[in-house]
This record gives C-alpha cells, structure tokens and sequence, in this order.
C-alpha cells in the first residue's frame, strides 16, 4: 500500500523537477469552476404550502372542467350490447352452445331479437365481446409466427417453432400458424333491422376498415405479394385444426383474404385483458339518417365458437364512437374526483399556510 | 539451442521454486557468467527486473476477465436467470433476449478492464524500457541498457538524479566518504534526503570501483515489503562476513541526489524488489450505508420470492378452476398439458424472471458510478487544496465516501495533525537553572499575530498601543481595523510566496531563534573559563544539541532545485522580519527593551559575513532535531557537515572541530531516546550524548562522575525535572540532554558486541537495541529544552465545529498529561467552564474505584435539575496506564459509559497500539462510526482500526496517508470534509439508493398487477427490449445524477450552521422507515399507474402491448418526477439529464416502433406508440395517473415542510436568502451561541441574540479523594499558564 504512486506518471513528474532546467511542478490546484466547485446556479424549490398553493388549486380548476368534459362526451355515446352466449334454458342460443364442436359442418343458426331504444348517429361500429378468454395467455400470446404472416415463403412452409404444436398438421405446415390463429372467432353475425312496417332490412355491414391500417399494409402480407394467386401460394399447406376452411378462402375479395383478411388481423391483435371485445363490423356511410333507427333488430348468429370450455360469455356490441373512443365514463369521473381532491387539499394547504406559513418565514427562524 | 528432457525443465522449476522460497538467498555476481545460456546463470531463478502489473494477456482476455466477472454474486444471479429463461417450461422471454443485461453489463465492465490493463501495459513497457547503465564484462565498461535487462547478480550504475531501476545494493558512490543520497518521496513520500553508505571494506579501497574483482556472495533475507528493514550480509572469499542493512540498500524507484554516481549490486529485481511489493491496488471497505443496503437488498429478495410464490400459487389455482381445456391454454408440442401443480411450479421460476429487476442488481453499478462522481468532486475542491504541498485531498478508498457524513466519533493524533509538527524551540534548562528566552518568545508572539490575526496583542494593551501609534506618524491609517487589514494582506503575499516554492521546508520561524542574553554570557564565560579542555557542562549541552542528532547538511549550492528555493524564502523571509520590525515598531517600544539589540542582531546575522552558515541547509527526519540545531546555531555552535563517521562543528569561537563519529544509536519508540557516540577531538575521550523523553532519560540518570561540578547531580535532576513539568503545562515538548564519558575499554568491549548485533540475521533488531540499552547507563544530566510545537492553522475552530456537529472529538497522544492538556486548552478541545475529569490511576483496584465513584458523580450531575442549564460539559483526561486498565473487559463498560458522557476525551501517553484498541473498543462497543486522523507512523494502527481513516500528508512521512482512505494535508480541512462532504455524499447517496429501491419496485410491480388479468401465466404487457431499455437508458442516468450533483444545503450554510450535520449521523436519513415507506410508496404508485389505465381500458378493444405502452410512458413519468420531488437544487445538469431521459424514451421507443415489424417475434410493437400517440386518450391518462400517482408524497412533503420543518428546511430556507443577510444570520446566531456554550441536539435556535445567559457559576468541584492516586476533579480554569497565542 505505501508506495502506490509509485508508478511511470510520478516518476515522470519528479524526473522534470529534478532536470537541470528545474522545471516548475505542474500544479494540481482543481479549476474554481463553478461546476467542480458545486457553485452551478440552481433552481432550489422548497416545497411547502405556501409555494404550492397555486399549483393545486390549478390542478383543480383545470382538471374539473375537463372531467365534465370527458362524462358528457363518454354519455352521449350510444352503445347495445346483447349476450348471445346461451347458457340460459331461455336463450335461443341454448341449443347451439350445447352442440359443442369446433369442426361441426352443419352450422348452428341462432336469432336474437332486441330493441334499440334511441337512434345511432354517425359511424357505428359492431364488436363481439368474449369475457374470460385469456388471449393474453403468455404461451398463447408467443404462439405465432410474424414472418409467416408477413409473407415470408421460407416461413410459410416452416413455421417457427413458436407455433408448437400447431406448427404442422399432418406432416404439412399449418397456414396460419399457432395457438391464436387456431382459435379465431368464427361466429358469423347478421344484423336485421325489423322495419315497422314488418319487413326485415339486411343492415349493410362493412368487413374492411375494421383493422389497423398498419397491420393490414404493412405487417400483414399475403405470400407472393398481392396479385398471387392465394390457392396456388397456400398449396402444400394446411389448414389450422380449427378452422373450417383455409385461410385463402376466408373472403371473397382478393384484398380481403388469406393474412391480410381483417377478421383475421385483428383477432391476431391479441387483446390484453381476458374480458374483450374486438371490432367486428362497421356502419358506415349509411344511405339512411341515423344510420341505426330505433327499433326492433334481430341478429342472426351462425354459431361456431365454442366457449364452454372455459365459461365464457359472448357478446355483440353496437356502439357509436367518439375522439375519445368508447364508452368509458372512469375516466370522466376520475378528472372530477381528482379536481375535487386538489381543489380541496389546496384549501386545506390554505388554512396551514395561515397557521403555520409565519413560522416559516426566515426572519423569524431566530426567535 | 540444446534439447533438455521434460523432466529435466520440471527438476529446474522445482529447484527454482525451492531457491525463491528460501530464506536466505545467496547470490553472486553474473559476470563470469556473462555470455553463457540460460541454464548456466547461478541466479536463473530469481524473476528478472521487467515487470508486469497486467491481469491479462491479448489471448486469455476474454476467459480471464470472464471469470474474473463471475466472482461477483450478481454476475452469477443474472446469468442464473438467463440461464433459466432457456428452460422452454419456464422462460419469460426470449431466451436471446433475456441475456441482453447481462451482456450489456459484463461486457462494459470487460471494456474497463480492458481499458486499465491497457493503461498498465503501456506503464509497464514505459518503466521496463527505461534506460540504465549495467557493466559488461566484455565490453569492461557500463553499458546502456534497459530497466528490463537487469538481473540479478548485475551491477548497475545509478547517475545524480536518475531513478534506480532495481533494488541495489550500494557497493560504490563518487562520494569520497561513500555515502549516497537519495530521495524516497516516491515510496515512502518523505521529503528530505535519506542517506545511504556504500559496503564497507569490500572493494571500495580503488578510486574507481572494479566490477570484476567482486567476487564475494551476497547473502540476503527473502524479499518483503518493509521499506525501512533489510537483512544481508556479504560473505567474502575469505569467508569474512560484513553485515548490512537498509543504510546500504537503494531502492528501486528512489531517485540519487548530490551523487555523482554510484555503484550497485542488483539484489532484487523486478517484482521482488521492495516497492513494488508495497504496490497494492486500492483498499475496499464496506460502508455503513452499503451494509443496511444489502439488508434491504435481503428484503427484496424475501418481497421477490412472496410475488413469486403468489404467481405460482396463483396460476395453480387459476387452472385449477378452470372447467375444461380452454382454447388459448397452449399444450406443449407433444400435445400434453403439465397438471395445474406443475405448471405452478414451473410459474414460480417464469415469474423470477420476470420480476427479477426487483433486486436492484444494477444499483450496485450505479452506486459505483455515484461514488466516482462524488470523489471527482471531492479532489476537486479548490478549498482543500494545499498550495504549500500542491496536494488535495485524496480518496484512496473509493467506497466510503458517504461515511464520511455519519462520524460520531473523532480520534485524533496531536502531533502534527492539531499542531503543525513545525517545532520551534522556545526555552531551555541547563544545570538546573532555567533560561526563559523572553525575547524568541516575544518574537514568536508577533509572528503569530502576525500570521493568524489573534487579537492577543490588540486586546492586552490597546491604549498605550492606540497612543504610541499616535506618535508615531511613520504609520499610514489610524485605526485597528487598517492594520488588521494589512495584515491580512500581507499575509497572503506571504501564502502567495509560498505557493511558488514547491516544498516548504522549515520556514524562517524555526530556523531563526533569538538566543537568550544570561545564557549567552553564561556561555562566554564557560568558554573562557575552560579554556581549551571544553568540558564545561555549558559547552557540552550545545555540543550535544548539535551533534546529538541525525541531521544533514546539505549546502545551497547543492543542485537540488528545492534547496535554493527554501534558501530564497529564508532571505525573503527575514527581509520581511525587517520590514516588519519597522511597521511594528510602536509595539516593541513598551514591550520590550531587548529589542533594538536583538533587532541589530538579525540584521548582522544577514549581513554577507554571515551568509556563509547560511548557506547550510538542515534536513532532519523530525522537526525536533532540526530545531534544536537551529537552536544551537543561534548560540553559535553550528553544525557545519556530518559524514557517517564524522561530525563537524563550529564553535562561537569560529574554531572547527572535528568529532569522529564511532556510533549512532537511532531512536526508536522503545527507548524514547538516541544516542551518539563520538571521539571528542581535543580530549580524546569517548563521549556518548544522549537525548530523550524526559522519562526515558530520568531513570538512566547514574551517580556523578563529574566530581569537580560543585552541587549536587541529584539537585540538578530535580530543577530540572521542576522546569520540564512547568514547560509541559506550557505545551512545549521536552527533550532531556545527557552526557556520558565512555571508557576506552568498555567502548571497546561494547563495539564488538556491536558489530556482532549488526552483522547478525536472526534478531537483528532486538540485539541492535540491547546493545545501545547496554550503553546509555549512567548518564549525566545536562538539561533539557522545550519546543513548541505550534498549533495549525483554525484546528480550534474545526473542533469547535466538529463538536457543534455533535461530534465527540479524542484527542490520542503520546506527550505527557501536562502538555496534553494545555494544548487541549488550546485547540479548545477543552473548554474554560468545563468540567475536566483527571484519571490517573497505578492500580486496578483503584482504578475501579475511581471509575465508579466518577461515574456516579457524573450521573448525579447530570440528572440535578438544577444544572440543566449550566451543566458545564465534563472532558475527561486520562493516561496512557490508567487507559489500558480501563479498557480491560472488566471495566470497559463503565468507562465506554464514563466516556459517553464526557464531551471530550483526552488521552496521554498512549502507545499506537492503544490508540487503535481504544478506537476499536469505541467502534465495537457503542456501535458508532469512528473516525482517526493522524498523520505519522504511530497513527496507523489507529487509522486502520477506525471505520474511516484520514491521514495528513504533514511532516512525517507517509506512511499514515498510505494506510488511510483520505488524505488531507490540514487538520481544518476536516471540517469541510466532513461536514460540508460528508453531508452531501450521505445524503446524495442515501437518498439515491431509496429512490432506486422504490424505482424497481415501482415498475416491477405493473407486471405483477397484470399476472392477476393474464392468469398468472407470466406475460408482460410491455415488450421485453423496452423494459431493458427502461432500466438501461431512460431511467438510469437521473438517478446517478441525482446521487452526484445534488445539493440540499450549499457549503456555505453547512460550513456555518455544523449542526446540520447531525441529520447523518445514527441511523441519518437511511433508516428502515425510509426504505419501507418508499416501498409502500411504490406499490401504492404502481397500483395507480396499473388500475387507472386498467379501469380506463376496461372492456375495450385495446391489445397486450397497445395496453403496456401508456403504462411504461405513465411508469416513466411517475418515476422521473418522484425524483424531481426529491431533487433539492436544480441545475442546467438536472434538466438536461431529466429532459434527455424523456426525450429519449419517446426517442427510442418511437424509432423502435417505427422500424420493428417482425424483428423481435413474438412481440410486435410495431407502431403502437405511434398510434397511441395520436390518441388523445394517451395523454388524458398520462396526466390524471402521474397526477394521482405523486399526489401522497408531494403531500407528504409539503406537509411536511409546512407544519414540522427539518433543520435542513431551514437551512433550505436561509439559503435562499441573499448572501449578505445569510452572513449576517449565520453570524449573530453563532455569536449568540458561542456565549453560551451548544449542547442541545435539536437545532434549536436562541430566541434572541441579546438575551444571553451568562455562565460564570462554576459548579462546586466534586472532588472524590483516594488514596495513593492522584486524582482530580475540578474545573480548571486558569489560563494565565497558557501560551500566549491561544
């Protein structure tokens, strides 16, 4: 330990004081800069109630309006929402969810009337909600290929181990691959608006501009690029188990079919939350105005996807849409609160201020 | 190249091996060896002079240092983990991905390391390719060479100022009397010049040495790594053995002064050699604050497994429940589903994994990072800076820093480091009668209010002084405060002059004594009364103070630039003595008629006549000795050269004598004393002169030899005894002179003995020092001297302020109890109305006693209602013996409890292994941190022992600074390193270290929140190269800088208000509350930052990681500002580092959104944030969830700060103030506390500067009488003994 400077820099030091020229020793005063010094010119904020007085009750002033702000816009959403699970004897549902099966070739079509008591304005958008579905499941969340749906051919044909075990079916690789594309939703919902005069009207649903306009052009991409012929790409593949028919007859419009079929996209954006919905369908540029009258609606559901097995409920969900999305009134009623609260602690923080503020004043600190 | 077997090459190994480890090396020269191979070198087996300090080399780096990395525990739980997430059953992640960290981590730690052994290489191959001379026999002449061609057996040719490249040992020098000098500042930082002598009677008798005709063998000691001891000795072909020691050993890394050049024999090379056996890296100590860090740490890791257990108990339960198989439970590739309990327990290790940043693995780093931060500051402080040295403070261990703010306990050495070490020599006694030197007193007295500005002189006599100025109308200004002012002015032209000299040699203080008039005539008539035979005890006691000693002389004309230098100052110096004589005159008409002469004298003393004396330079290896012969000198008796075997001395006479020096009895702590032994040139006698402690020396006083002395030897000893005891309440150190005329016969009998001890291996030491036991017997007493050791610059004010910042000050010192206590008095360790303890015990019976009844008189004290108020504070003096009996584990605990009571304590004569068992015991016994400072040799067990060690780079050498863990080179600049440093590296740090608790648990617990809506199966909503980014990059560098750059409190207030250094001290701000309240705080936030989003998103169509994203930006802005909240003083650092942070996660994140589509499978986030970004939504609930998230501690913190404010608030609050009205604050609060002495611990403030309550009463002296014991218990109070500076 004692001779650590012992080292080629200090011999160097004292070889130049000692040369016959007798150099000056390099002096090691540290600069008197303010930043090694300490001395930078700070901002010091001392939090007490009389400094902070204004920034609550800012918060409050600012936050309350807003929350008002967010209830009205999230009330005057309109949104329906049926259960169409069919656990009920009373369901007409019932019979489809008791014929469980994945595969079943005969379809099960149940009708479920309900009434829509105010009009929907503007773009309506039609979800399907699953509740307890774990689509955030680590396992099933990984259970995909990117690349495959990318449009990668090597992919195509050998799928990512990720995909076990519904990477190859039958010796042949699965097309979509995994555990999520197997288990897509694959109810077909009608809606029928039952006109007061007893004609039922086929409302005109639109299955495109449902997914992320990212996804749909750039994530996803159909093997061979667009103008491939779908049946002659997916050829040597096969079908995930579950589905009835492969993906490249999943619809019939060529932009809307094989991965970059938009049902199929977005069931892919696995939903981060067991109870979900996803958006199925939209309204729009409706001939009529409000795009939905009141009145009685039936949907028409042809029954395919099984949620017994782990007690699920489904849904179909009728909402209109705001800047804000949805309809959620939390968040509203938290801006409120939280207005409140600071409103309130400021005045608290007031009356502090006025019995304990003096003491704080420096002046007095000596007495 | 000849073939050798393998078995033969293992053979020669061993036989290498075996020759290394011996304990005697016998080595010869290589000469008739030169030119043969390897194999047929007698001295192959010794390691060449090339070095290497590299750990690696080119090939094995990256599996060296890879093991080297897995030492650390971390290391192994990080690649633990990634190893885990290889298991397919149990990862959380990609596996790739998962070793990202700690590839990250390890691979920065491998650039550092990388990067020093670099910088070791290119150090080594400069050092080894440094040139040097060694002899060739071929080429009969020294030949250029390389640092790292020498071995051992060579002979190297060191010239005047070249550094030697091995050790050597001295066999030649150009020197006529074969002595080399040689400075060791690079080993062992002693400035002045050591001396060292060639062999003897080896081959020195030619003018020139010859190499060639050496063909003795060098017998040696196994190379250690004591600088100060070396055992050989050199067995001649006539098998006559001369012995040598580290007088005839150079050491490599020493550089030759005043020597042409000189010869060595290479006796060890290369990493054998002695300084680089003292090259170890730097210390590592644990601090406090890191070992509770890594009791939390524990906790973390108990929180950790809790969360798992949960998770796995969780998902078990969860699957459990389940009716049937649902379709989103992925089986394995084989198509089998693990039973709930097993995927339980498989779950338990996924969430390891994912909840691993729960253990703060990186803090560790960070903390590393801080801590280099906060030294860079702490060296670069302007205000520790030493000019007289060109030194700052050095921090040699790199991890204590924050210990530096929590020291309850301060052990300090008094020799220089409370005083300057710069000895003065005041007074003297001689025969029993004692010579006051009134007049160096009275110099010394201006000199002194000259250079600190006491008000002594002003206050003693203001009026005469006022109107003797008055009439002296040569002086410009009229009032005090102007010539205070020029003073001061003067006196940084004085520090100015100083700094430009690059060592500060004795200054002018020391060197220049006033002699006293009677001792002057008592002089002149001894000489002429005894004529020519000089044995008048007058002569003798100067001849003693001038030969008795190991001084060198070295002339100004030397080369060596320093000399010069010093000589300039002194010519300077006394020019300004003049000048100040004549400024200063109205002072000296009333105060002293002996002026004018000795005015006259110093000007005489200037005159060219003169100069030739003055031109000697004195360097001593203590101050004590260069004062004495400086002391000498003034009475004429000048030391004019010392060879090893000669002394010169002028006498007042202007005769030269010439001692023939016969032997030099070094001092040693043992014997407390040393010892010359010369030929007396006119009497022929053997004289031995000794000087020592007066203890030392009192009982080795013989009957009188001296018959023709009229008196009594026995009366003289106890005059003499009389002045010393009176010197040492004065505070001067005392030295006892004696002489002792040694038979031809007996000197005789005695050398051999001598020679016997010195040529010996085996217990050289002790018969080295038996033998000069054997000669000091029956000496004569010819007086003794008193020397001020002067204190340094402010130390009472720093233990004023280490006292107000409720820290209790020991003062630890060898001097006896008088001089103790006076400088105590002095340094105002102790106070005027303090309650002094006296404890000086022979017994143990009585001792016990004596603690007993002190303590209960203490307790008694105390607990009167009556003294709550006026309770003088008790300091407690206690002696070296009495200590060590008090420190038996009988009475340990009563004394610890004596002790803590006492404010402070003063120790006397204790020895520096007491001084560390008293350090100990403290440390371990009261559970406190302890801090020693001392600055010499006997300091280091002490420096050691306490949990930091801080040595002062003074007068004596290095060897305290090499084994402390700061360095400083002023006792005051304790104060700024404690308090004003301390303070900010505890508080930085520790408030650091909660903060990065809280940050990881804070982000951990969102995903943990999620496993209770993902079924506890281990996702995480945020994709993984995110989260590592998070830690990484976005939320690393705030912290750092927080722990760096903070600033609760400027220096100013610190340094001003010392109290505020209690808030560190105990458990400080790091208390367990701390850390479980922020933890508490980080659930709370996370539960914020995870349900609000969660209750906002509820039922929506939102996806896993379009959910993570708003958590991970409202996560980042939660944690940043908590730390704004807790960022004390912002500075343009602060933001740019806080903005950088967020502008680089949005940065980074959109970038990585932007480009990634299917780069990191399965997670996708491919332009989430961007579409998130474009959702007003985002920001609503960014703003409303840090909003919520921060509202409790903001709260928490105004309240705080609104209704019980800390003193550091306070502090905070005067800050703010202007300069000017802080000053003025700092300075009426002070004055009014200084009236009235501080022992409250709060930081309670007077209610008015004017109301002070005077505190004359002195308490009634409890006195507890005992027997056979001194013991007192009494307030002292009276001052009037003490020096005149204080």
């Amino acid at each position: 330990m004692m001779a650590t400077s012992y080292n080629a820099k200090d011999e160097d030091g004292h070889i130049t004081v000692s040369g016959p020229g007798g150099g000056t020793l390099r002096s090691r005063k540290p600069e008197n800069t303010a930043f090694k010094q300490q001395r930078l010119p700070a901002w010091q904020p001392i939090l007490t109630a009389g400094t902070v007085l204004p920034a609550f009750f800012i918060i409050g002033l600012i936050f309350i309006p807003i929350g008002i702000g967010l209830y009205v816009t999230s009330n005057n959403i309109r949104e329906f929402e049926v259960d169409y699970t069919g656990v009920d004897m009373s369901s007409p549902c019932f019979n489809c969810s008791q014929n469980y099966s994945w595969n079943s070739s005969r379809p099960c079509t149940c009708t479920i009337p309900f009434y829509l008591e105010q009009p929907y304005e503007g773009n309506v958008y039609m979800y399907y909600g699953l509740s307890n579905f774990y689509q955030n499941h680590r396992r099933y969340v990984k259970s995909r290929d990117d690349s495959q749906l990318h449009g990668d051919m090597d992919s195509l044909l050998t799928p990512s181990k990720e995909c076990e075990p519904y990477a190859f079916h039958d010796k042949k690789p699965i097309a979509p691959c995994g555990a999520i594309a197997n288990s897509m939703f694959n109810d077909t919902l009608e809606l029928f608006y039952n006109d007061p005069n007893g004609t039922k009207v086929l409302v005109p649903l639109a299955n495109t501009g449902i997914a992320w306009f990212t996804d749909k052009y750039v994530k996803f991409k159909n093997p061979g690029g667009d103008g491939a012929n779908l049946t002659a790409v997916f050829q040597g593949t096969s079908k995930p188990v579950n589905w009835l028919k492969p993906v490249y007859e999943l619809d019939k419009n060529s932009s809307n079919n094989g991965f970059i079929n938009e049902d199929f996209i977005v069931w892919m954006r696995t939903a981060a939350l067991p109870t979900f919905r996803k958006l199925y369908r939209t309204i729009k540029d409706a001939k009529v105005i409000p795009t939905l009258p009141s009145g009685n609606y039936t949907l028409e559901v042809v029954y395919n996807y099984p949620v017994r097995s782990f007690e699920g409920r489904k849904r179909m969900i009728l909402s209109t849409i705001s800047w804000m999305g949805g309809k959620n009134p939390f968040l509203g009623i938290a801006y409120v609160t939280v207005g409140s609260v600071c409103f309130f602690l400021g005045v608290v923080l007031l009356v502090i201020h006025h019995k304990c503020g003096n003491r704080n004043n420096s002046a007095d600190i000596s007495n | 190249m000849t073939w050798t077997s393998p078995l033969e090459l293992v053979r020669d190994a061993l036989r290498g091996q075996r020759a290394r480890d011996k304990d005697l090396r016998n080595l010869v020269s290589n000469l008739p060896y030169e030119g043969l191979e390897k194999g047929k070198q007698p001295n192959r087996y010794f390691p060449g002079n090339a070095i290497k300090t590299t750990k690696y080399s080119l090939l094995l780096f990256i599996p060296m240092n890879l093991f080297e990395q897995f030492h650390r525990l971390a290391n192994i739980y990080f690649v633990g983990l990634a190893i885990l997430n290889f298991i397919p059953v149990v990862n959380a992640f990609q596996p790739e991905v998962a070793l990202i960290p700690i590839c990250v981590i390890m691979s920065l730690t491998a650039l550092k390391d990388a990067w020093e052994d670099f910088r070791r290489y290119q150090s080594d191959r400069k050092l080894n390719n440094m040139p040097c001379f060694i002899y060739s026999r071929r080429e009969k002449q020294y030949m250029g060479r390389h640092w790292k061609d020498v071995q051992v057996g060579d002979f190297v040719k060191v010239f005047c100022n070249e550094i030697i490249p091995a050790d050597l040992l001295l066999l030649h020098t150009s020197d006529t009397s074969s002595v080399c000098l040689v400075e060791m500042s690079n080993l062992d930082g002693e400035t002045n010049l050591k001396q060292r002598r060639a062999m003897s009677g080896l081959c020195n008798t030619d003018p020139e040495f010859e190499p060639e005709s050496f063909n003795s063998i060098v017998v040696c000691e196994k190379p250690n790594n004591n600088l100060n001891h070396f055992k050989c000795f050199v067995e001649k072909p006539d098998k006559e053995k001369v012995g040598a020691g580290i007088e005839s050993l150079l050491l490599r890394g020493c550089t030759v002064r005043n020597t042409d050049h000189a010869v060595g024999f290479v006796v060890f090379a290369g990493h054998e050699t002695k300084s680089m056996l003292n090259n170890n890296g730097p210390r590592y100590k644990r601090s406090k604050l890191e070992r509770k860090l890594n009791i939390d740490v524990i906790f973390c890791v108990i929180l950790l497994f809790a969360m798992c257990l949960v998770g796995a108990v969780g998902h078990y339960s969860w699957l459990q429940a389940l009716p049937g198989v649902p379709p989103y439970l992925v089986p394995d590739s084989s198509g089998h589903l693990d039973s709930p309990s097993l995927s339980g327990f498989y779950m338990f290790f996924t969430m390891i994994i994912l909840l691993q940043v729960l253990i703060p693995i990186s803090l560790y780093l960070s903390i590393e990072l801080v801590k280099i931060g906060q030294i860079f500051f702490i060296t670069n402080d302007v205000d520790m800076y030493d000019p007289d040295t060109n030194s700052r403070v050095q921090c040699k261990s790199l991890n204590i820093t924050e210990d530096l703010g929590q020291i309850e306990y301060v052990f300090s050495d008094k020799t220089g480091t409370l005083t300057e070490n710069k000895m003065v020599y005041c007074r003297c006694s001689v025969m029993g009668t004692e010579y006051p030197h009134k007049e160096n007193a009275i110099r010394l007295a201006v000199l002194e209010g000259e250079e600190t500005e006491e008000d002594v002189i002003f206050n003693q006599k203001p009026q005469p002084a006022k109107t003797t100025w008055s009439l002296d109308g040569s002086l410009e200004g009229n009032n005090f405060v102007d010539t205070r002012q020029r003073h001061r002015g003067r006196r940084r032209r004085k520090l100015s002059r100083s700094a430009s000299t690059d060592v500060a040699f004795s200054s002018e203080l020391e060197t220049e004594v006033v002699p006293d008039r009677m001792l002057l005539q008592q002089l002149s008539r001894a000489q002429s009364s005894s004529g020519s035979g000089m044995i008048d005890p007058y002569l003798d006691f100067f001849l003693a103070l001038t030969i008795c000693n190991t001084v060198v002389v070295s002339m100004a004309t030397a080369q060596r630039q320093r000399v010069s230098a010093q000589f300039t100052a002194a010519v300077y110096g006394k020019r300004r003595w003049r000048a100040l004589s004549g400024e200063k005159r109205w002072m000296y008409i009333f105060t002293s008629c002996y002026r004018k002469r000795n005015r006259n004298g110093t000007i005489a003393e200037d005159s060219p006549a003169a100069s030739a004396s003055d031109n000697l330079s004195y360097e001593a290896e203590s101050p004590d000795e260069a004062a004495l012969v400086h002391a000498a000198k003034a009475y004429g008796f000048i030391l004019l050269a010392r060879t090893p075997d000669s002394v010169t001395v002028r006498l007042p006479s202007g005769k030269e004598l010439v001692f023939e020096l016969l032997a030099t009895l070094t001092f040693d702590s043992t014997r407390k004393r040393m010892s010359v032994l010369v030929r007396h040139p006119i009497t022929k006698e053997c004289v031995l002169y000794t000087k020592g402690a007066d203890y030392a020396i009192m009982e080795l006083l013989g009957t009188p030899y001296a018959e023709h002395l009229s008196g009594n030897q026995k009366n003289i000893a106890a005059d003499t005894q009389h002045h010393l005891d009176c010197y040492a309440k004065e505070g001067l150190r005392t030295l006892c002179f004696t002489k002792k005329v040694v038979s031809e016969k007996l000197y005789e009998s005695w050398s051999v003995n001598r020679q016997r001890a010195l040529a010996a291996i085996e217990n050289r030491e002790e018969l080295v020092m038996d033998s000069a036991v054997e000669l000091e017997t029956n000496l004569f007493l010819l007086g003794a001297t008193g020397i001020e050791d002067r204190l340094q610059e402010s130390v009472p004010d720093t233990i004023v302020a280490l006292r107000e910042a409720g820290i209790q000050v020991w003062v630890l010192t060898g001097d006896k109890t008088e001089t103790a206590v006076n400088i105590g008095y002095a340094c105002r360790l102790l106070e005027e109305e303090d309650l002094v303890i006296n404890m000086n015990c022979k017994n143990k019976l009585s001792c016990t006693s004596l603690l007993d009844c002190t303590l209960e008189e203490v307790r008694r004290y105390s607990a009167d209602p009556r003294n709550v108020d006026t309770t003088p504070d008790i300091s407690l003096v206690i002696d070296g013996r009495t200590l060590t009996m008090a420190l038996e584990s009988d009475l340990r605990d009563r004394f610890l409890a004596l002790a803590k009571c006492c404010r402070s304590v003063l120790c006397c004569r204790v020895t520096p292994l007491q001084k560390s068992r008293v350090v100990k015991v403290v440390r371990e016994k009261l559970k406190v941190m302890t801090l020693a400072v001392g600055d010499g040799a006997n300091d280091v067990n002490m420096i050691q022992a306490a949990d930091v060690g801080v040595g002062i780079s003074g007068q004596e050498g290095m060897q305290a600074v090499m084994a402390s863990d700061f360095s400083i080179s002023h006792f005051k600049h304790l104060r700024k390193l404690l308090l004003v440093h301390g303070h900010w590296c505890y508080t930085r740090l520790a408030n650091m270290i909660i903060y990065f608790f809280y940050k990881n648990v804070a982000y951990v617990n969102l995903l943990f929140w999620y496993q209770f809506f993902c079924g506890f199966s281990g996702t995480a909503m945020i994709d993984y190269w995110l989260m590592i980014f998070f830690n990484l990059f976005f939320t690393s560098l705030p912290p750092i800088m927080f722990g760096i750059m903070d600033k609760d409190v400027s220096a100013e207030m610190l340094l001003g208000v010392p109290e505020l250094y209690r808030t560190g001290q105990g458990a400080g701000e790091y208390k367990f509350s701390t850390f479980w309240v922020s933890m508490l705080d980080a659930f709370y936030q996370s539960l914020v930052c995870f349900f609000i989003p969660y209750l906002a998103y509820k039922d929506s169509d939102i996806d896993v990681f379009t959910f993570g994203t708003p958590l991970n930006t409202i996560s980042l802005f939660t944690i940043l500002l908590h730390l704004s909240i807790e960022i004390k003083a912002w500075t343009w650092v602060h933001w740019v580092v806080m903005l950088g942070s967020v502008a680089m996660y949005f940065i980074v994140t959109l970038a990585y959104s932007g480009i990634c589509i299917t780069c990191n499978p399965p997670s996708n986030p491919y332009w989430i944030l961007q579409s998130q970004m474009a959702d007003p939504m985002f920001y609503l609930l960014c703003i409303i969830t840090t909003v919520v998230a921060l509202l409790p501690r903001y709260m928490f913190h105004v309240l705080r700060n609104s209704i019980a404010p800390s003193p550091l608030l306070q502090a905070r609050q005067l800050d703010r103030m202007d300069p000017c009205a802080r000053e003025q604050w700092i300075k009426e609060w002070r004055s009014f506390r200084g009236s009235r002495g501080v022992k409250c611990s709060k930081f309670s403030t007077p209610s008015s500067p004017n109301l002070e309550t005077p505190v004359g009463i002195h308490p009634q002296s409890p006195t507890v009488s005992d027997t056979g014991d001194e013991f007192t218990l009494n307030v002292l109070t009276d001052n009037c003994e003490r020096t005149l500076h204080t």
